[in-house]
């Protein structure tokens, strides 16, 4: 029983990554109508850039802070490119996210080489309900859970945050009253890139980063993302929690080849659902 | 005072000539009519106007803030009522985001303020539209197509709180309609156009009574 409270405390955690991953995706998707295939670069640039800043002596929180900021405004770099130029089809702009992922590639190499890295987190063992799991996991959950509670507060209660909802809802409407959407993809990008940021700056203290680690969390947030029809940041939460819970358990009781597995035949799975209930009817609809 | 001066305009998309030589003014305080079938032109002067096309050839003027009713109402379905209307404030800053006034122009809105905007019947929704471009406190309000795809008790009801605001506030409305009859009895005043060119013009009254106008919009039985 411990053991099993112990993977479904440490799925959580990692779940937290997928889901952080997973509604900047959910961001970025609802107000531009671009998947971005960049959204794991986010994370491990920012966790890259934690560990640098740690090594040269910043305290943790500040470093970690600067990272998300940083990957914040390297979203912004993305959306001006992706979404800059007016009348860009939001396919053409998925092919340059994915364009700048591999970009990414090559300036994480050459920054920081192809060697995993890591960089301590919250240190010791907590002790929950008998089972004993890395203090970091708690930490992780106790950062994302305010975090999403703030998103909803954003979206929700600010002006700003319904005026991104609009974009969502109705981009021309969102024109006709003066809400400038390209802005406001930006601002969605740069939400994006903060949130991806901090999926890496959590995760990477239980889970070492290299270059390519961005490929498990794009599928995995985006697994989480597209459980919510890629539209509702809530679901990717419980999408992402569910997910990291999963595959802890099938790595706990010895099937941990197939981790990322899993995560591709729930996407298939949701995707071919979705696809089977809405159709094509509902996508010419919008 | 004249608010909108539309001269000598021409907009081409892609070759295809959209308008051709259109004039026309509105002044403050006026309700007039702009009268049209489908593919006439007149959403093409609806984005002009609100800046969302540029003109090949002519000058438009605005003097004052124009808000858009836009066709097909276009309410952000997710959103509640008073999301929508709140965003019509949108370019006023967070002061003049306060919807209370609208509620007072607009009480049939105060039941509805925390529906979605996308589960009301399509009256309602015009309201939510009309309500939203209010917000904007436009001089110039700029309805394309009032009565489309409603039922004609709703229409009247709207046509209602039109006359009101116009008789109340001195609203002054540029009403784009496919429904002559409708656009006549409201207005004071009317432009036809017809694939891009205005064909007539002139004070509702007369209009109703011309022949030309009878014959091709009112089936000839407008009384």
């Amino acid at each position: 029983m411990s053991d099993f409270l112990g993977y479904l405390l440490t799925g959580l955690g990692i779940g937290a990554g997928f889901a952080l991953v997973g509604s900047g995706l959910v961001a970025i998707y609802r107000v531009t109508g671009v998947v971005n295939f960049a959204q794991g670069a986010f994370a491990v640039l920012a966790a890259m850039l934690t560990s640098t800043l740690l090594t040269a002596g910043l305290p943790h929180v500040l470093s970690e802070l600067a990272a998300v900021a940083v990957a914040a405004v390297v979203g912004v770099l993305v959306g001006i490119v992706a979404i800059g130029k007016p009348g860009t089809d939001p396919g053409t702009s998925l092919i340059i996210t994915l364009g700048l992922g591999v970009f990414a590639y090559a300036v994480e190499i050459v920054l920081w080489g192809d060697q995993p890295r890591s960089f301590p987190g919250l240190p010791g063992v907590a002790t929950v309900g008998g089972a004993r799991i890395q203090a970091h996991y708690l930490l992780i959950l106790g950062v994302t859970v305010p975090v999403f509670l703030a998103l909803a507060a954003f979206f929700s209660r600010t002006d700003l945050g319904k005026a991104l909802s609009a974009c969502a809802s109705n981009r021309y409407a969102a024109r006709v009253v003066g809400i400038d959407v390209r802005r406001m993809g930006l601002l969605a990008f740069a939400l994006g890139g903060a949130l991806g940021g901090l999926a890496g700056v959590l995760t990477t203290p239980v889970q070492q980063v290299t270059f390519d680690s961005d490929v498990t969390l794009i599928v995995n947030g985006f697994a989480a993302a597209v459980l919510g029809g890629l539209t509702r940041p809530g679901v990717a939460l419980v999408g992402g929690l569910l997910l990291g819970v999963a595959q802890t358990l099938i790595a706990g009781y010895g099937w941990g080849a197939y981790q990322l597995e899993v995560a591709l035949l729930l996407m298939l799975t949701v995707m071919i659902v979705q696809a089977a209930r809405s159709g094509p009817v509902r996508e010419a609809a919008r | 005072m004249t608010l909108v001066s539309v001269s000598s305009l021409t907009v081409r998309y892609s070759g295809a000539t959209a308008l051709d030589d259109v004039s026309l003014h509105l002044d403050r305080s006026e309700m007039v009519a702009l009268i049209g079938a489908n593919g006439a032109g007149k959403s093409t002067l609806v984005k002009v106007l609100s800046g969302l096309v540029a003109p090949a050839s002519g000058q438009v003027t605005v003097n004052g803030r124009l808000a858009q009713v836009p066709e097909g109402r276009e309410v952000f379905a997710d959103l509640s009522v008073d999301d929508n209307l709140r965003l019509g404030g949108w370019r006023n800053g967070r002061r003049g985001r306060d919807t209370t006034a609208i509620y007072e122009l607009l009480p049939a809105l105060v039941p509805l303020r925390r529906r979605a905007a996308g589960t009301l019947s399509g009256g309602q929704q015009q309201m939510v539209a009309i309500g939203r471009a209010l917000m904007g406190r436009p001089d110039v309000l700029v309805i394309d197509e009032l009565s489309l795809g409603l039922a004609p008790l709703v229409v009247e009801a709207l046509a209602g709180h039109l006359r009101d605001l116009h008789r109340d506030r001195g609203l002054t409305v540029l009403l784009i309609e496919q429904n002559a009859r409708l656009a006549l009895s409201l207005c004071s005043r009317a432009y036809v156009l017809e694939a891009g060119r205005i064909v007539l013009d002139g004070d509702a009254p007369v209009l109703a009574r011309d022949e030309r106008l009878t014959a091709a919009y009112l089936g000839g039985h407008y009384e």
